[in-house]
């Protein structure tokens, strides 16, 4: 067997990071090829250091990492993408947070898909950074992607209940279920909320397509918000909580 | 089986690896080192901590840690009660004031905006900025500017920006403390947005 190599060079993007000691950090990091991370980076806190400044949440970096004993260590740090248009602006730091989080949250996924959820990560991060598109558009199609490479897709196409092709009209969504029930399946369900035709439309609109194909959509605001209703108490039944940010994204937001 | 340590030698490590960056072994090096060590010292150890909860408040007036209320900065006259200097922790307003060079009076938020972690402005001591500003704008001494002194990170500029939506509109001054190249540092190692913020703040030689 090969011996384990005492360090590596990994790309990286920062999602949280805590105070440690006087002037450590304990970073969070997502990397393409070993998923979520734990590093030390040592005194950073220091107005002094060279790798503080690229070591900021949601910098996209290329880390030189030397292995530890409690956590690896950050010997050398360079800032691939910045973001800075994303950094500038109190909205899209919220955003960015949620989609942070939600990384940070399914971080440890199959080696199979760490490689999908590397090139998500990054695509939100440029389309807040630069992209045209809907901002809150885009974390609706972040997080149906996100499901679906977490092995969590709905289904969208066909009734749980009698395996029928849903059609345009008012179906019931189950949480517990995953997915959809037809009118008549939805009557025999406890607990199934009646969801509008065009919702379930959009939904499958951004399930199969890829967000150049979605980011020019221009949504009904009563569309969007029940979107966006759907979409997160799917993960929060998934996750089996609310994801902390979303108060902060919903405060930073309202202010434009 | 018995217990390896005497309980108050564990209860006092366990107490110790509580804190902030002190592991188990640590902890352990501390009790002992007071278990072997004078009286005293553990005396004074144990009569500082009791203190320390019993005879600190936070100022109503600024949210700093105090030994009485309003603090001695805030009720010290000499301060300028119109330049407000707004900080993350109590840690920076003793950073500020060792310089000597400010002489308004201190608003201490405990804490920056930071979506990850769910701390939202409302986690902050910004309401009670807010109602500090208000109430002054109807005395002698209206506040005219707020210098944020937030950490120059992603949760200090956020917090930053907040206050500048928050704020302006009242017609208040809101600044910025200058951000550029770190005493000491090596311009090649610098990262994007120390450069760009010190390409931006320069001054005049
Ligand atoms: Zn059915
Ligand atoms: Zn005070």
């Amino acid at each position: 067997m090969a011996e384990r190599s005492r360090s590596y060079r990994t790309r990286a993007v920062i999602l949280r990071r805590r105070d440690h000691g006087d002037a450590d950090r304990i970073l969070t990091v997502f990397t393409p090829r070993r998923g979520r991370l734990e590093l030390i980076a040592r005194g950073v806190r220091r107005t002094t250091s060279r790798r503080s400044g690229h070591l900021e949440p949601f910098i996209h970096v290329d880390l030189q990492v030397a292995q530890g004993r409690t956590w690896d260590v950050v010997t050398e740090a360079t800032t691939v993408e910045s973001f800075r248009g994303l950094r500038s602006d109190l909205g899209r730091i919220g955003r960015a947070g949620y989609v942070a989080e939600l990384v940070d949250a399914f971080g440890q996924a199959d080696p199979e898909a760490l490689m999908g959820l590397w090139e998500l990560l990054l695509l939100a991060l440029r389309e807040l950074d630069t992209g045209g598109g809907h901002p809150d558009l885009l974390l609706r199609w972040f997080e149906i992607h996100l499901l679906g490479l977490m092995g969590f897709q709905p289904e969208l196409a066909r009734c749980l209940g009698c395996g029928e092709p849903l059609q345009p009209v008012t179906n019931f969504l189950s949480l517990q279920a995953g997915g959809f029930y037809c009118p008549s399946c939805g009557e025999r369900l406890e607990q199934g909320d009646p969801v509008e035709a065009t919702v379930l439309k959009v939904l499958r609109h951004l399930q199969r397509s890829p967000w150049s194909a979605v980011r020019s959509l221009r949504l009904r605001r009563s569309t969007q918000a029940q979107v966006e209703s759907v979409l997160q108490r799917y993960l929060a039944a998934v996750l089996e909580r609310r994801p902390r940010s979303l108060h902060v994204l919903h405060r930073l937001r309202s202010l434009g | 089986m018995a217990e390896p340590l005497a309980q108050p030698v564990s209860n006092l490590i366990q107490a110790f690896s509580r804190l902030p960056g002190i592991g188990p072994k640590t902890a352990s090096r501390l009790a002992y080192f007071l278990l072997r060590a004078d009286d005293e010292i553990a005396l004074n150890l144990a009569r500082a901590l009791e203190e320390l909860k019993a005879r600190t408040l936070f100022c109503s007036v600024c949210l700093n840690i105090a030994d009485q209320d309003p603090c001695r900065l805030c009720a010290d006259p000499q301060r300028d009660p119109t330049v407000i200097c707004v900080v993350e922790e109590p840690l920076d307003v003793q950073a500020i004031e060792r310089t000597r060079e400010f002489r308004g009076v201190y608003h201490v938020l405990h804490g920056a905006i930071s979506p990850v972690e769910g701390i939202g402005p409302e986690d902050l001591k910004v309401r009670e900025l807010m109602a500090r500003v208000r109430r002054s704008l109807e005395t002698e001494t209206p506040v005219q500017e707020l210098i944020v002194a937030t950490n120059p990170n992603l949760e200090g500029e956020a917090t930053a920006m907040y206050l500048a939506r928050l704020f302006k509109p009242l017609g208040l001054r809101v600044t910025r403390l200058a951000r550029g190249l770190p005493t000491g540092g090596d311009l090649e190692y610098a990262d994007e947005s120390t450069l760009a913020n010190a390409l931006t703040g320069r001054s005049e030689l």
